[in-house]
């Protein structure tokens, strides 16, 4: 089934390339068996490293892995928290992750500007420069679950194209200021260096308001996947329009029409018509837990957790439902409110045995109210399945096994 | 009155701090007219990068190549991965052509129906821009602008959005009307409050 989240999302295995494009996608070797001492308070423990690994007994992995169009997913069961692991936020590339010498790297800002500048990664350093925590969600996330869904998919192959991270950068107004941004330029086309040279159409408001270009993500340098050395921040956006491995910014009139912003990324809706620019993505939520593959191991108490965001501003409530969205109740919200990004939702939950319909429904500071299934398609039609965000539901059976349900 | 002041100042202070202007957050008072920082892109420097191609035309390079010559193109650049008529091997690799024409044609009923060039693209000149950017896969950047002006024109024919063997050019190109451009509309997502009113 992770085939068909990869599918989807347009993915395209390295096996199926012509022979030219393949690259040996280097398998992680095997992990050795976890080994601990009977009693570890009876011997002295491992030196120091340089560094850290994880537990060998936690082996959290994104997937599909071997891509070099596609995507890799972030394995939301295995997490605590909203900070996605740096190595484990999901990917989405359309022509593998380019290998770039930061020395060598250039951000040029251009167009309808007084001062076109190049900057130096030593250059864009010395700018004032701020942190954000914000999640980053593909507009396509949720697609697979909706075309081919399965009661044994997990939530990494429902919803595993959203991560969240603490990104610092320098804002791109105060960019905008350097160059003087003329009063006619409407849109910048924000343009990566990588073999495709992504390129998005940004409104210049956008870029005024919140927008960072971003170089460090959980303390460090961003990793490759995520666009090293520098990549476009758009709070809120489409994960598509955060433009990774930046080199270029050009202000101008009006859009630029590529190819993602017409072709892809658009929304087919009733009568003929596709909505376009659909920057935002509207509030979600999903359980992280319980959720296949777990199972309830005994009837009594459990936590329900899972994680709920909204692109338009904060989480201001997730209910939870225990009995299929006949009645909901409040969870409770485990981290600090912060726009654009996720929060951790709680609801304890005392399971009786019988087979209940677990879900969550996120409400955001807008007065947003996460809609069902059954809504969504019946506005947009069954054809449109990109920001899609429809109520998710797990169905705990009698015997504590828990699958996905995708109609709600 | 010290009290109102504190509490001016706290309020001061927490609205700046909503603000993400860096130049307030950290400058306070200082605020200089600009970092100075970096150069100017020389013109050499600029012709290299600056490849977007508008639907106005603007960025369009000389050259010219008309449907004869794309289908050479075709052959031997694109019809590996997306077939020898243009029929793709989705998912991988897009179909590119042959999808339902028509204004009754509705995406929104059935995701398989499929969005070819002459069915969901508005702009042709897109369609050039993103063959310059990114065609073909394993060789980006390979083609001549001559060749992808021709293989623009090949594939447009094919759509029969423009007569057979017509050529393109910085001038035709942008002329070409795309019936897909009247379907597109703006986001009216702003303000909906969700639920039975999602948008």
């Amino acid at each position: 089934m992770i085939g068909g989240a990869a599918a989807a999302a347009g993915g395209v295995l390295l096996s199926q390339l012509p022979a030219a494009a393949q690259q040996k996608a280097t398998a992680p070797p095997a992990a050795p068996p976890p080994v601990a001492p009977p009693d570890p308070t009876k011997i002295p423990g491992a030196p120091t490293t340089a560094v850290g690994t994880r537990s060998p007994f936690f082996t959290p992995a994104r997937a599909p892995v071997g891509e070099i169009t596609g995507t890799a997913l972030t394995p939301l069961q295995d997490l605590s928290g909203t900070i996605t692991p740096s190595d484990l936020h999901f990917t989405r590339i359309h022509d593998g992750i380019p290998t770039i010498d930061p020395s060598k790297h250039r951000l040029v800002i251009h167009g309808m500007v007084d001062r076109p500048i190049e900057l130096t990664m030593d250059d864009l350093m010395r700018f004032p420069a701020v942190t954000r925590t914000h999640f980053v969600e593909c507009s396509g996330n949720g697609r697979a679950a909706y075309r081919t869904p399965k009661p044994d998919m997990t939530p990494q192959q429902v919803d595993g194209m959203i991560s969240q991270s603490e990104w610092t950068g320098i804002p791109v107004d105060t960019l905008f200021h350097e160059v003087g941004v003329q009063r006619d330029a409407k849109y910048f086309l924000a343009e990566g260096g990588d073999a495709c040279l992504l390129a998005r159409s940004i409104p210049v408001s956008k870029g005024r308001d919140d927008a960072i270009i971003a170089f460090a993500q959980n303390g460090e340098p961003l990793r490759p996947e995520q666009g090293f050395p520098i990549r476009l921040l758009l709070p809120g956006y489409e994960g598509n329009t955060n433009v990774k491995w930046l080199r270029r910014i050009k202000l101008g009139p009006e859009p630029f029409m590529t190819r993602w912003e017409t072709a892809k990324y658009t929304d087919p809706l009733p009568g003929g018509k596709i909505r376009w620019f659909s920057f935002e993505m509207d509030a979600k939520s999903i359980i992280t837990s319980p959720a296949y593959p777990k199972r309830l191991s005994g009837t009594g108490w459990w936590p329900i957790t899972g994680l709920a965001w909204s692109g338009r501003g904060r989480i201001s409530r997730v209910d939870v439902s225990t009995d299929g969205g006949a009645s909901w109740v409040e969870a409770e919200l485990l981290s600090p409110l912060t726009p654009k990004a996720m929060v951790r939702f709680q609801y304890m939950w005392q399971w009786n045995g019988d087979e209940h319909l677990l879900m969550s429904r996120a409400v955001d500071d807008q007065g947003y109210v996460q809609p069902t299934m059954a809504q969504l398609r019946a506005v947009r039609g069954p054809g449109t399945d990109y920001h899609f965000n429809p109520i998710r539901a797990w169905r705990v059976a009698r015997n504590g096994v828990v699958t996905f349900e995708a109609n709600t | 009155m010290r009290r109102l002041f504190a509490g001016a100042a706290l309020l001061t202070l927490a609205l700046t701090a909503c603000r993400l202007d860096a130049r307030d957050d950290y400058l306070g008072d200082k605020d200089p007219k600009n970092f100075d920082l970096g150069h100017s892109p020389s013109p050499e420097e600029l012709a290299a990068i600056n490849i977007d191609v508008s639907p106005n035309g603007q960025g369009l390079p000389p050259g010219t190549g008309n449907g004869a010559d794309g289908a050479k193109v075709y052959a031997s650049a694109c019809a590996s991965c997306h077939g020898a008529n243009g029929e793709g091997k989705p998912p991988a690799y897009p179909q590119l052509l042959g999808g339902p024409m028509g204004a009754s044609v509705d995406f929104s009923k059935d995701y398989k129906i499929p969005r070819t060039i002459g069915n969901y693209w508005p702009y042709a000149t897109s369609l050039f821009d993103y063959i310059r950017r990114a065609m073909p896969l394993t060789a980006p950047g390979s083609l001549t602008a001559d060749q992808t002006y021709a293989v623009t024109a090949y594939l447009l024919s094919r759509e029969g959005l423009i007569p057979p063997n017509a050529s393109l050019d910085a001038k035709s190109l942008p002329a070409v009307k795309m019936p897909a451009l009247e379907r597109f509309v703006n986001d009216d997502r702003r303000g909906s409050i969700g639920g039975k009113a999602v948008r």
